[in-house]
């Protein structure tokens, strides 16, 4: 479903990404761990392309999303994204902010859209905060309407950038909750993440990430049973 | 205490004085208000190209981005009277004074206008662009629907700041024989031999700004309740 071919990207003079290639298959999870500074996030964001990459070639659904004459805001429809702050948009209702981008796509009427949203929210038990701003809310429940914002567009991919790194402790169950219920409706998923126990109990695989390359890729087991990267193993003595 | 009353009454009643100081007042209010539309559209446009220019290779937008810093530098860096002479003897077409107001004070406030823009975009969190392109909307539907919205929050007090500060500044149109308030209440102090003229026109002047000061406020306030909503 994504195929990332020899990925590198440059900030200046930083090499950040020194050729990634990686297959994403339909219905994985795969969860990507590594040391801060790493490359996780730039990796992420360059399979949305919110970061342009500087070299390599990433295609999704049979598409080269790097080739310039890519729709990237079509190619951004069906990949949903979830950011360690949430980044809800404040000026907005909750029920707005999961509706905007459906109905000014184009892709739903404004009455389809609040029905989703609707039935979206009863899911996530905050269907009472539908006409609520997002600054009245948690940073549990901002989460979790920001997976559901992303939801509302029907994606084919959900990528999460330490989606719970942000939140109090005891907010962190709850959005790792939905998530693993996302995970098991079937939807293919990326997530970086340092909850190490997240990516061992809900990946089908995990991405162990080191100085801008993958050095050690496995099923969760094997990667945090047996792990053969030297690297993998000390960062995975400090971590676990 | 009679001496003022007679002094006031020699500055606003005798011979009609006070219609002076309304005309005055009328074309100081008309350069004021034409020059900060022009002003908000001129700055609007320079803070859109200094924004789109950032990171792009359009070389068009790069071309029209140094336009709009030689802009902003030189008008931001010289005195507003020299600008308003220049103006004013250079373009010899202008069919008048007050003409050659509007333009010369709209250009000089769309140049601090377009840093306020500029300044209440880049202000906004760089992930609520994110978070829009995300969902697969375009740069200008973001910048729309999620950017301008929380932007207008940080640019209309400044905004107001700068009409204040324009009203006050545009007294110094007389220097190219505009009959503004200024310049009117400076020419009744020839006639009355005192300087109580010019203690009505800056009462005026005052009232204004401190009218547009309370505008600001409630505005302030009326932004401050929707955040916390
Ligand atoms: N926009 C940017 N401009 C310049 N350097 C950047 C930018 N974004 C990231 N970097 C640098 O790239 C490197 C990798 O960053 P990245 O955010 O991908 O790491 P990460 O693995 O996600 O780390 P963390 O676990 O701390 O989130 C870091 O050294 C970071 O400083
Ligand atoms: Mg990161």
């Amino acid at each position: 479903m994504i195929e990332v071919k020899n990925l590198l990207k440059n900030f200046g003079d930083l090499t950040v990404l020194k050729g990634v290639s990686e297959t994403i298959k339909p219905g994985e999870k795969v969860a990507i761990v590594g040391p801060s500074g790493s490359g996780k996030s730039t990796f992420l964001r360059c399979l949305n392309l919110l970061e342009t990459p500087t070299g390599g070639e990433i295609w999704f659904d049979g598409e080269e999303i790097t080739s310039p004459r890519c729709d990237v805001d079509k190619v951004r429809r069906k990949m949903g994204m979830v950011f360690q702050h949430f980044n809800l948009f404040p000026n907005l209702t909750i029920q707005r902010n999961i509706t905007l981008a459906p109905v000014k796509l184009g892709l739903q009427t404004q009455q389809q859209a609040n029905e989703t949203a609707d039935t979206l929210l009863r899911r996530i038990g905050l269907a009472d905060k539908a006409d609520t701003y997002p600054a009245m809310l948690s940073g549990g429940q901002k989460q979790r309407i920001a997976i559901v914002r992303a939801l509302a567009m029907n994606p084919q991919v959900m990528l999460f950038d330490e989606p719970t790194s942000a939140l109090d402790p005891e907010m962190v169950g709850e959005v790792l909750d939905l998530i693993r219920e996302v995970a098991d409706a079937g939807m293919t998923m990326v997530i970086v993440t340092h909850e190490m126990h997240f990516a061992r109990e809900v990946a089908t695989r995990v991405l162990f990430m080191d100085e801008g390359v993958i050095r050690e890729q496995n099923t969760p087991e094997a990667l945090f049973g047996s792990p053969q990267d030297e690297r993998l193993q000390s960062f995975l003595s400090k971590v676990l | 205490m009679q001496t003022i009353l007679d002094n006031l009454y020699g500055a606003l009643i005798r011979e009609n004085r006070w219609q002076l100081y309304l005309q005055g007042l009328a074309i100081t209010l008309q350069i004021t208000l034409v020059a900060c539309l022009i002003g908000i559209v001129l700055g609007m446009l320079v803070a859109v190209v200094k924004i789109y220019a950032v990171g792009s290779r359009n070389p068009v937008l790069k071309a029209l981005n140094v336009i709009c810093n030689f802009y902003t530098t030189v008008i931001r860096g010289t005195p507003m009277v020299l600008q308003l002479l220049i103006i004013y003897f250079g373009l010899t077409f202008l069919p008048s004074g007050v003409v050659a107001c509007y333009i010369g004070f709209g250009i000089n406030s769309g140049a601090y206008a377009s840093e306020i823009f500029r300044g209440g975009i880049n202000s906004v969190d760089a992930g609520q662009m994110e978070a829009g392109r995300s969902l697969g909307l375009s740069r200008n539907s973001t910048m729309r629907y999620i950017v301008m919205p929380q932007a207008v929050k940080n640019i209309l007090p400044s905004l107001f700041n700068e009409l204040i500060s324009l009203l006050k500044e545009t007294s110094i149109a007389g220097y190219i024989a505009v009959n503004d308030l200024t310049k009117l209440s400076n020419g009744i102090k020839g006639r009355t031999l005192n300087i109580y003229p010019l203690f009505v026109a800056g009462a005026l002047y005052l009232l204004l700004t401190v009218l547009l000061t309370q505008v600001q406020r409630w505005i302030e306030r009326r932004f401050a309740r929707s955040d916390r909503g």
